[in-house]
């Protein structure tokens, strides 16, 4: 399994788009430290391209890299290797090399610009959502063959997640206004990645509006330790669980 | 003729100078306790104390004299009594250190109380855990200057406000450092005052507590990290000169809140890193010039019920939301404000934007109608929902705008 992780790596690491991926993180968020003269500002900039540039850059490339790799997983298949080993090790070099490349590409300019707890807390975040949804990636790839109707998959759960899953909140929140939301407002977040990364980033930086009574709720739920030990195992429990799911049907599948 | 009124006026102040007494008490002095030395005195004396530590139980000064401490003597309450109660006009007490007050439910007391009297000037003293500070009622034209006070009780049930006017006229609170107390400053019914570069800071409620007070000013204070904040509420005619607001956080904790004022002035006040800078209701002929928000969670909370406020040259500089308001009626004016989160353009290259400036987003809107939105901070559909609403503007009040918003910020 090992070899064939070193392999994916390896390919993965030669190709241009991922290549180029991490020179555009490392180019803006390089452009926004130096052009913001206020970190926290650009700290703020950079939350807002991590959120929106790492989830889609991920899934897309990953669902294309495994529907052009499928020629090659047919001939691993044939040979004497467990299916669960070639999928995993599959995930495994996508996440590492997304990773990777997000901690080269964002990572070394946050941590030379602001060297803090939030500079901290957005690496890990932008590497976990990376390996979220090269997570999902694998489920939108698993469910058929025709490469088109994967990749549009794979777009609409970026955008359900990214901004279909946050309008329904918003129409969930006045439809129950009359009803206190703020408890539950902990779980719809955490139902979703991406909000439950940004609300942990925000937590560690823009506290001046989020004290409101949400941000009180939010902050006495994830600033504890506990919070943040529930936290990151959500966000490993939404590593796992489209894996999982995915591993189960390419075990059934019929390639 | 005029020769002899000379010598009349001269005989009158030599006669007043001889009669005045000086005494001096003190472990070291003849009369070791004060309350004995009052009794020796008479209107116009003076008497000093040493070093050391008295324990006078309750002090009552009812003649007109002055009380200097030398060295900072203690006045120790044990805290069941009240410290020093002042029942005589024209009193001076200069330089005590006043400890451990009682503390009661029912009785306010204090480490120094003035009871219904004018002209008393309370100077350079050092209060440490009382209950009220210093509690006057029903003075007028008093002096409290350069007094230091501390408390550190944790209940507000159990801490009383630091310097505590009711129902005074032309009082002078200057110079004063206040902390740890319920309120810092607490005014109620008060009139004709001056409240003048005090420190009030770390205090349980309000940095000043402002009721029913009239045709005051308070100029160059500063109000930081206190419960919450500054609260001035029912009155008029007040003036807030060059402050400092500072650090103020939590939900319920505002900068400045401002409830029912009308004909007032807000000017050159600086509001940083509160959670509300100002929040204001029920306001009316308010004129704000000069200010500088920064930092802020909002800079300004304006409810609808606000009229005829007058917001003009004032910087808004990194505030998360500029302007927050809870309708769509708006009957006050912004007009030539620096806002940093202006994008327009500026063609005739006069420093005035060419196209207003709407402070109110659409997000500042939904999260004031549904606070658990704030869980919807910062993300995409957010973002989207307040680019749409600067383009076609439809929730947001259409005439709360600036019409000449400046191009670059004020030096202020």
């Amino acid at each position: 399994m090992i070899k064939i992780v070193k392999y994916i790596l390896l390919d993965i690491l030669r190709n241009k788009i991922v290549l180029a991926y991490t020179i555009f993180l490392f180019a803006i968020t390089f452009c926004v430290f130096s052009l913001e003269d206020n970190a926290e500002k650009g700290l703020l900039t950079l939350l807002n391209l991590i959120l929106f540039i790492v989830p889609l850059v991920s899934i897309i490339f990953s669902t294309i890299y495994i529907y052009n790799s499928s020629e090659f997983i047919e001939l691993l298949v044939s040979q004497p290797i467990k299916r669960k080993s070639i999928w995993l090790s599959l995930f495994t070099g996508l996440a590492g090399a997304l990773s990777l490349a997000f901690i080269i590409g964002a990572g070394i300019p946050l941590l030379i610009y602001v060297r803090s707890v939030t500079g901290l807390m957005m690496i890990v975040n932008g590497v976990l959502i990376s390996v979220i949804f090269a997570s999902l990636a694998m489920v939108a790839a698993v469910r058929t063959r025709d490469k088109a109707k994967g990749i549009g998959f794979s777009i609409l759960l970026w955008l359900f997640f990214s901004l279909v899953y946050d309008g329904l909140v918003l129409f969930l929140l006045f439809q129950f206004s009359d009803y206190p939301l703020e408890k539950a407002m902990i779980i719809i977040s955490a139902l979703n990645p991406i909000d439950l990364g940004r609300i942990l980033i925000l937590l560690k930086m823009d506290v001046s509006a989020l004290m409101g009574y949400t941000g009180a709720v939010f902050k006495e739920f994830y600033g504890t330790e506990k919070g943040l030990f529930v936290s990151f195992s959500v966000m490993i429990l939404w590593i796992l669980l489209p894996l999982l799911y995915s591993l189960r049907k390419f075990n059934r599948k019929d390639l | 003729m005029k020769k002899a009124s000379w010598i009349l006026c001269c005989g009158i102040l030599y006669s007043t100078t001889l009669n005045a007494k000086t005494i001096k008490v003190g472990p070291h002095q003849e009369i070791a306790d004060i309350t004995t030395g009052l009794q020796k005195l008479s209107n116009g004396d003076t008497l000093i104390a040493e070093g050391g530590t008295y324990h006078e139980k309750n002090l009552v000064v009812d003649k007109s004299i002055v009380l200097i401490g030398i060295n900072h003597p203690v006045l120790d309450g044990e805290n069941k009594y009240e410290n020093i109660s002042v029942k005589a006009d024209w009193v001076t007490v200069d330089g005590f250190t006043i400890n451990n007050s009682g503390i009661s439910s029912t009785v306010d007391y204090a480490g120094l109380k003035i009871y219904n009297r004018h002209n008393v000037t309370i100077r350079n003293n050092i209060f440490n855990d009382c209950f009220f500070g210093i509690y006057s009622q029903n003075c007028t034209n008093c002096t409290i200057k350069n007094n230091q006070l501390s408390a550190h009780q944790v209940q507000e049930q159990r801490s009383g406000n630091g310097i505590h006017c009711w129902k005074c006229d032309t009082m002078q609170i200057i110079g004063n450092t206040i902390s740890g107390h319920r309120d810092g400053i607490y005014f109620e019914f008060v009139t004709h005052s001056i409240i003048w570069r005090n420190l009030s800071n770390g205090n349980l409620r309000y940095g000043l507590h402002f009721m029913f007070s009239s045709h005051d000013t308070y100029a160059a204070n500063i109000f930081e990290n206190n419960g919450a904040g500054v609260s001035v509420m029912f009155s008029n005619h007040v003036h807030m000169f060059h402050n400092s607001f500072r650090e103020n956080w939590g939900d319920g904790s505002y900068g400045l809140l401002l409830k029912e004022i009308s004909d007032s002035y807000i000017d050159g006040n600086i509001f940083e890193r509160n959670t509300s800078g100002i929040f204001m209701e029920g306001g009316s002929r308010i004129e704000m010039y000069k200010n500088t928000f920064r930092g802020n969670g909002w800079a300004l909370k304006i409810q609808a019920s606000c009229m005829d406020i007058k917001l003009k040259n004032n910087n808004f500089l990194g505030n998360t939301f500029d302007v927050g308001t809870n309708g769509s009626l708006v009957l006050n004016t912004f007009d030539y404000n620096y806002w940093d989160k202006y994008e327009g353009y500026d063609l005739n290259k006069d420093k005035i934007g060419d196209v207003p400036y709407r402070p109110v987003s659409m997000y500042s809107m939904i999260v004031e109608k549904n606070p658990p939105a704030m869980m919807l901070f910062h993300s995409l559909i957010t973002t989207l929902l307040d680019k749409s609403e600067k383009v076609i503007p439809s929730l947001t009040p259409e005439n709360l705008k600036d019409n000449h918003p400046l191009m670059k910020p004020l030096q202020l």
